[in-house]
């Protein structure tokens, strides 16, 4: 096993030992910022299959997020309280959405692939801003968690932050086996010469528009488990601020490596809640550590676990 | 028997004419070298034969079939595989995975999600033996990027192949390649004749008299000689043209 797995893998049995460490020092708000850490890191990992294999810089993502969330909410209103069907449901809906969005932003590359994106992702934050049926602007509560077989397993925290991190090594699994899969390797070459793919017989629209569709599908669950985290939706999940979020954790820990969307995700969650208590300026802290990191190490943080441990092989 | 046909091509940037009423036939089985000064419109002509370029006007005719607004994903099922005068790779693959990745591209489909491509020994197979024809077997694992200059064009040699062309277009494949590289390439060129039909263009001239069957000469656009090696030599209008500057 090369480096990539292990480092996730460690990732994956570090987050499991919260809930007990949290036990023991008495401490339960650590495993709500451990969820939280899991939530974002699923949304993080969505994002790289696209932008860090496919080099497709989408600044909208956000908005499966919130698609996500509002699936919870709109299923729950309707009297579909199933965590499951409402996962599928808001698979769906972003895989409409994907398609749509994707079919037409996929036409243009750089710089206006990112303004399409955005544009697309600011008119699924101004349409649930006017659902005044769900809050509008402020958004709406929710009732209770999703319920597992019709019970409310999900109420305690810790069972909810497994089932959380369940997905999460679901996600990694199957994104890790999709990348290495032919699949994979098409869509990396796409990234890699988009010129070189078309003539060696490819057509790179096809698969950048499927790994769009299933990328959204992916950030739509998390979505969904974010909305049961905060037994709230809003549009604020779907915010640009919020796509951008998401492009920094994965420039933090490393575009293009799966390990590295999550260590992201992880780091940035983790410091958010650090430096949110210790000084109101946090963002500026934020920043400044994202800028050492990257100018330090343009491969994030796992391009520099890779270096350390170069360096202490020789 | 006519493979490519190439009736009155024009394409132009701006007021510069740079394919100007092209025509050209490539019989089956031979290698056609296409020579003439730099910015004649040479890598313009392959550019729109392998349909990255769309013409202004004209046709191009593959093995009969008119493939004038066909892209290029059809061309290379077709038969028509090209290579580049500007290294076009996939720098952070492997040689091997730059092959394979050619190979993978006429071997089933590609939407296939779950079993890891690097153990499919079929692709591998099939890449290495392109690899081996082109003397880069011991460099299978090396990343495209870090490959010299010289082992990048004999990939770039490799990834043409792995389509398993019946049409081959070689855009200057010997340039910057060091002399020990171009004798093993030239060789490999004569090996592939009657396998496969080739448009090579190139300007080292002792290769193409050696290789070609055919050759046209293309000034500004236009095919102004064309015919076998020794009439070529011979032609007062090529030596003023083109040759004459190679002679000094
Ligand atoms: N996209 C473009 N826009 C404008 N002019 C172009 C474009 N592409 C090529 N040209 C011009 O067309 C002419 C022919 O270019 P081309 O690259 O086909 O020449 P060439 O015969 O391959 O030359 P060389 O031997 O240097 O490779 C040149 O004058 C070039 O500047
Ligand atoms: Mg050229």
């Amino acid at each position: 096993m090369s480096a990539a797995p292990k480092a996730a893998i460690a990732l994956l049995i570090l987050l499991a030992l919260v809930p007990p460490a949290a036990a023991a020092i008495g401490d339960p708000f650590l495993t709500v910022i451990a969820t939280r850490m899991a939530v974002f890191a699923i949304a993080a990992l969505s994002l790289d299959l696209i932008l860090g294999y496919g080099a497709l810089v989408s600044f909208g993502h956000a908005a499966y997020l919130g698609l996500g969330a509002y699936a919870v909410a709109v299923c729950a209103r309707h009297g579909i309280t199933d965590l499951f069907l409402q996962m599928g449901a808001a698979a769906l809906a972003a895989a409409l959405f994907a398609a749509v969005s994707g079919a037409v932003s996929l036409r243009t590359r750089g710089i206006y692939f990112i303004m399409i994106t955005l544009a697309f992702g600011q008119m699924a934050y101004f349409f649930f801003v006017s659902l005044s049926a769900y809050g509008g602007d402020d958004g709406t509560a929710l009732a209770a968690r999703s319920t597992l077989f019709g019970r409310a397993w999900l109420e305690n925290d810790t069972a909810f932050f497994y089932m959380v991190l369940a997905c999460l090594a679901l996600a990694y699994g199957g994104l890790d086996r999709l990348v290495h899969a032919r699949f994979g390797r098409v869509l990396t070459g796409t990234r890699e010469s988009e010129l070189r793919m078309r003539a060696i017989g490819y057509r790179p629209f096809r698969y950048r528009l499927a790994a769009y569709v299933l990328s959204g599908m992916i950030c739509a669950v998390a979505g969904v488990l974010l909305a049961n985290q905060t037994e709230y939706v809003s549009p604020a999940y779907m915010a640009w601020t919020r796509s951008g979020e998401l492009i920094v954790m994965l420039l933090l820990g490393g575009v293009g490596t799966l390990a590295g969307a999550m260590a992201g995700a992880l780091v940035t969650v983790g410091l958010e809640e650090l430096l949110a208590g210790w000084s109101e300026h946090w963002r500026l802290c934020f920043g400044l550590i994202l800028l050492a990191v990257v100018l330090w190490s343009p491969a994030g943080l796992t391009g520099l676990l890779r270096r350390l441990l170069a360096g202490g092989r020789r | 028997m006519t493979l490519l046909a190439v009736r009155d091509l024009r394409k132009s940037y701006g007021a510069l004419a740079v394919t100007d009423g092209l025509s050209l036939d490539v019989a089956e089985g031979e290698l056609h070298a296409i020579i003439g000064p730099n910015g004649a419109g040479k890598t313009t002509l392959i550019a729109q034969l392998s349909g990255q370029l769309a013409p202004d006007s004209g046709s191009v005719t593959f093995d009969g079939t008119d493939i004038t607004r066909t892209d290029m994903a059809s061309r290379v099922r077709a038969g028509l595989a090209r290579s580049f005068q500007i290294t076009t790779l996939m720098p952070a693959m492997t040689a091997l995975e730059n092959v394979a990745l050619a190979v993978q591209g006429r071997s089933g489909s590609s939407f296939r999600f779950w079993r890891p491509v690097a153990a499919e020994a079929a692709l591998n197979d099939q890449a290495m033996t392109c690899l081996a024809q082109v003397g880069l077997a011991d460099r299978a694992d090396r990343p495209a990027a870090a490959m010299s200059h010289g082992e990048k064009r004999q990939l770039e040699l490799a990834v043409a192949l792995a389509c398993r062309p019946r049409l081959l277009l070689l855009d200057e494949p010997l340039a910057g390649t060091g002399p020990q590289e171009a004798e093993r390439l030239v060789a490999l060129l004569e090996a592939l004749k009657g396998q496969v039909t080739m448009v090579l263009i190139e300007h080292d001239m002792a290769a193409v008299f050696a290789l070609a069957d055919r050759i046209s000469v293309l000034v500004y656009g236009q095919i102004v000689a064309s015919g076998g090696p020794e009439e070529i030599r011979q032609d007062p209008a090529v030596r003023a043209a083109y040759l004459g500057e190679e002679a000094c």
